[in-house]
């Protein structure tokens, strides 16, 4: 009997969750409501079966996600019995940080990278699992599985551990902690493929569907909710839409699509020209900008 | 090609079924940028169409910015990485391409051809299925071909496909290639390597990739991708060896239920098999074999699983769970092939962790028996194993483990070197085969022990370790706590570099490595003094914190008191009594600690003493005072 990729690819994944939480003492898991993240919560639960998932969920959030994404969050909290610790940076509460007046970046940094400094130290957490895939990005193309950082969160690509076979080398002094990503061996279609086997609830942004968006510099927004501030002579139209991935709702992407079930999805992606990235502005902010926010802590 | 397929667009929920059956195979190019090896592993992302608009339109625009191809589209850029090495136009680490066909999932270790980059090529090669070579046409065999070879022939790999590329820069002359052939067989042979393929190709032209070239009419093997899609990938598996399931995590939700999860190595599993727990060697029967998606009646290698046994025998963390009728050996001492991948070198004598499995242990490596110039295979003799050197040494453990030899084995003879002070990866090693002297030495039970020489003496033996720099006091202060507690009326020795270094360790120098066997020496001998009753005096630089903590762990909890002399290396210059940080100054004097070789504090010692602010006289009474609150002396 050969094993197919989807059962070589999860058997790794189990592999390494089960690895990180024999040898950390207080791992969690990153939750971003998207479909790596729902993608890698399933595989938790298979690996540490019939035991509950033995760790929480934590999900850092800028009060911009979609409604369905918080709609979703609370389903699934009650679906794998799992805890779920909400942290919003409480500096951007009181500043009101939003993507309009303060700009993709300060608006990221600010809501994500600092909200997950925080969150980490303040929970005293050694290892944090997420979703991130090696195809996804060149620089992501070397992050290790077990990915170290300094006391100050900050990722040194020269000074990371060579990993051999299937041996996780999860020694740290007090203070460092270890990002692993247990789906970095998955493409965007074995995630696909994946959710549509096993029947991974996911949030319904990602088939199309109408909705109301406007268009800027030749992206689609989604006016999700009353906050949404639309510019002089723009009206919000219906159009069929789907997001590739997911986030705040002002800084992502929709593309227009008639793909309204999974089958309909991948099939667009497979004949698709874009790279799933692209939906996401913040990569375009500065060149090589994922390695930049990476070595600042960003996940 | 996989996503071209016209089901896609015709009939996708057929296409996904067919997808959903598709294997998985790992390999790895071995080359330098210079044979094309970008290039071709962007040929196979280009061919496979795994490559979208974006990423072409950014090639397009780097191609014009950083390109080598003369503004043509320059494959590599689409491989290479962090944005320093594109500059530097080299890769410097593994970095893992992933592309899909009709057949395959394919999993490519890209990593880079230069001689100090070893380290990278067996990290990338551990995990692979086959390995492809490539030669650029025009150059033939060189050194490095040699050297890959032996490298992914050392890490096991057993399929070799040789890349003849560059053909079209030959004029696709299959004179050429046949004498590369000839040649590369003829070492092949030589060095064990049985499986080898040869293709001629083009990356940048994409001869005999996909399809076969019309301008190689006279080749009638596999095209690249053909061999690729079917090769046989079951035997690095081994669905049909004994079971061997190394026990990751032990899953108790409740007292009804005793788990053991883990990713089985070797072998099926079936309800009701005989099983014997290692090292342990108690047995019982599996009684179910569970997963979330149900219960199973069997699993095979490759599956990640968790098994219920019909008996409450001790299984944890690192045991192996193995086929009753053929369980693997348990040793503590073994020969084994060690690659190391640090920029310390591998000291013999040192204590490292080892992780094998899901266990890990203490380990110490004996001076390498030879290391080998992985360009011309010779063996050369060896005190220790430098960056990307390979060596074969013999390995002692703390403690007794189930192993495999690692060509029967990677999962249960591959292992890693951890240092216990950085806590990083430093090498990576192969198990060879137990060594038997371990099994033939019982320790002689003796009636005369440590308490009844201590008792007689009427104290409680110890050992007064002190460490700083040369010239910080170490002497002097330990020569007055000797006095003192002479006068207490205790038994004591006091170690120097004056009685050790001209008799027991007149052999050794100040080289790293002999400075590491130096302070093994003392503190064995520090501990057999121990053990006749005595409480030993040690006055030596001793660097490293290593080797402390090595002293320390032979010795019962409580018995071992370390003292940092601490004077700052400023004031030892300055003072300078035996004018030596001068002639290490000056170069006369090789591997001072401080000038050109480290000192690494101590992180919590016992105790601390600060010569800027005590006399010798304060800081002998400060380390009695410090002992006898300790308890060591009354």
């Amino acid at each position: 009997m050969t094993l197919t990729h989807l059962q070589r690819l999860e058997a790794e994944s189990i592999h390494i969750m089960r690895e990180v939480v024999a040898e950390c003492e207080r791992p969690v898991m990153l939750y971003s409501i998207g479909k790596d993240s729902s993608t890698m919560l399933h595989i938790a639960r298979k690996a540490f079966y019939p035991s509950p998932i033995p760790f929480p969920l934590l999900h850092i959030d800028s009060t911009w996600e979609f409604r369905e994404m918080y709609e979703l969050r609370e389903k699934v909290a009650r679906h794998y019995g799992v805890d779920i610790i909400v942290h919003l940076n409480p500096e951007a509460v009181a500043q009101g940080i939003n993507p309009f007046d303060h700009g993709s970046q300060i608006h990221t940094d600010l809501w994500r990278t600092q909200g997950l400094k925080q969150a980490l130290d303040s929970h005293g957490f050694d290892a944090a699992f997420g979703g991130g895939r090696r195809d996804e990005e060149k620089s992501r193309a070397k992050e290790r599985i077990f990915s170290f950082r300094t006391a100050q969160h900050r990722w040194d690509p020269k000074n990371q551990r060579p990993e051999l076979w299937s041996l996780y080398n999860a020694r740290k002094h007090r203070g460092e902690s270890i990002r692993a990503f247990p789906i970095s061996n998955w493409t965007e279609l074995d995630v696909w493929q994946y959710i549509m086997l096993e029947q991974i609830p996911i949030v319904p942004l990602y088939l199309a569907r109408p909705r109301p968006v406007v268009e800027r510099d030749g992206t689609l927004i989604m006016v999700d909710d009353q906050r949404m501030r639309l510019q002089p002579g723009e009206v919000p139209l219906m159009r069929h839409i789907r997001f590739r991935t997911l986030g705040c709702y002002p800084l992502s992407g929709a593309v227009e699509s008639q793909a309204d079930t999974l089958p309909k999805v991948i099939q667009e992606m497979l004949l698709a020209r874009t790279s799933e990235r692209q939906g996401r502005l913040i990569d375009h902010d500065q060149a090589a900008s994922m390695e930049k926010k990476k070595q600042e802590g960003y996940f | 090609m996989a996503h071209v397929s016209d089901l896609i667009a015709v009939d996708i929920e057929q296409y996904l079924h067919q997808h959903q059956h598709k294997s998985l195979l790992r390999f790895i190019t071995c080359g330098s940028v210079d044979d094309g090896k970008s290039t071709l592993i962007g040929r196979l992302l280009y061919d496979s169409k795994m490559l979208f608009e974006d990423q072409l339109a950014a090639v397009e625009a780097d191609s014009k910015k950083w390109g080598t191809q003369g503004g043509e589209l320059d494959f590599a850029l689409l491989v290479d990485g962090l944005s320093a090495e594109r500059e530097q136009g080299i890769t410097i680490d593994v970095a893992y391409r992933y592309f899909s066909t009709d057949r395959r999932k394919f999993i490519v270790a890209d990593t880079p051809g230069h001689e100090q980059y070893t380290r990278n090529m067996i990290t990338g090669a551990s995990t692979a299925d086959v390995a492809v070579i490539l030669i650029d046409a025009r150059k033939g065999v060189l050194t490095q071909t040699r050297r890959h070879s032996y490298l992914v022939n050392l890490i096991g790999i057993r399929k070799l496909v040789l890349a003849i590329n560059k053909m079209d820069l030959m004029d696709y002359s299959e004179k050429v290639y046949r004498r590369i052939v000839d040649d590369y067989l003829d070492f092949a042979r030589h060095i064990g390597i049985t499986d080898v393929t040869p293709i001629p190709l083009s990356a940048l032209k994409g001869d005999n990739m996909l399809a076969h070239s019309e301008r190689t009419p006279w080749y009638h093997g596999p095209t690249l991708m053909a061999y690729l899609e079917t090769v046989s990938v079951d035997a690095a598996h081994r669905p049909d060896g004994p079971l061997r399931l190394p026990v990751q995590w032990v899953n108790r939700p409740n007292l009804d239920f005793r788990g053991f999860a883990g990713t089985i190595a070797a072998g099926t599993v079936r309800v009701g098999d005989a099983i014997r727990a290692l090292p342990s060697g108690r047995q019982s029967r599996v009684t179910r074999v569970v997963t979330a998606d149900g219960d199973l009646a069997q699993a095979v290698a490759g599956q990640a699983v968790t098994l219920t046994l019909a008996d409450e025998i001790d299984v944890s963390r690192g045991d192996v769970i193995a086929a009753a009728e053929a369980p693997p050996e348990v040793a503590d001492q073994f020969e084994c092939t060690i690659v190391w991948m640090a920029d310390e070198p591998l000291l013999p004598g040192r204590q490292y962790l080892l992780k094998i499995g899901a266990r890990t242990v203490v380990a110490t490596v004996t001076e390498p028996k030879y290391k080998v110039n992985v360009n011309t295979m010779e063996h050369l003799a060896a005190k220790q194993l430098a960056l990307n050197e390979i060596g074969v040494c013999n390995l002692a453990l703390d403690r007794a483990l189930p192993f495999e030899p690692y060509k029967a084995s990677r999962e249960l003879g591959g292992f890693i070197l951890i240092d216990r002070m950085s806590n990083a990866t430093v090498g990576a090693g192969m198990l060879h085969f137990a060594l038997r002297r371990a099994h033939n030495i019982h320790p002689q039970a003796l009636d005369v022990d440590k308490p009844a020489r201590a008792r007689m003496k009427g104290q409680r033996p110890g050992v007064l370790w002190f460490t700083g720099l040369s010239g910080a006091g170490k002497s002097t202060i330990a020569n007055l706590v000797e006095k003192k507690l002479h006068a207490l009326g205790h038994h004591t020795y006091l170690l120097d570099g004056d009685n050790v270094r001209h008799g027991l360790n007149k052999d050794l120098g100040f080289t790293e490595p002999d400075r590491v066997e130096n302070i093994r020496r003392v503190a064995e001998v520090a501990k057999l003094m121990v053990d006749a009753g005595l409480i030993v005096l040690t006055s030596f630089i001793s660097p490293f914190a290593a080797e402390r903590a090595l002293a320390r762990s032979l010795l019962a909890p409580g018995e071992f008191v370390e003292i940092h002399v601490d004077t700052p290396l400023e004031v030892v210059e300055q003072r300078d009594a035996k004018g030596l940080y001068r002639k290490a100054r000056r170069g006369e004097l090789k591997n001072f600690t401080g000038i050109d070789s480290p000192y690494e504090p101590p992180a919590q010692p016992e105790l601390r003493v600060d010569t800027l602010h005590m006399s010798p006289e304060q800081a002998a009474d400060a380390v009695v005072e410090r002992v006898r609150a300790l308890g060591l002396i009354g």
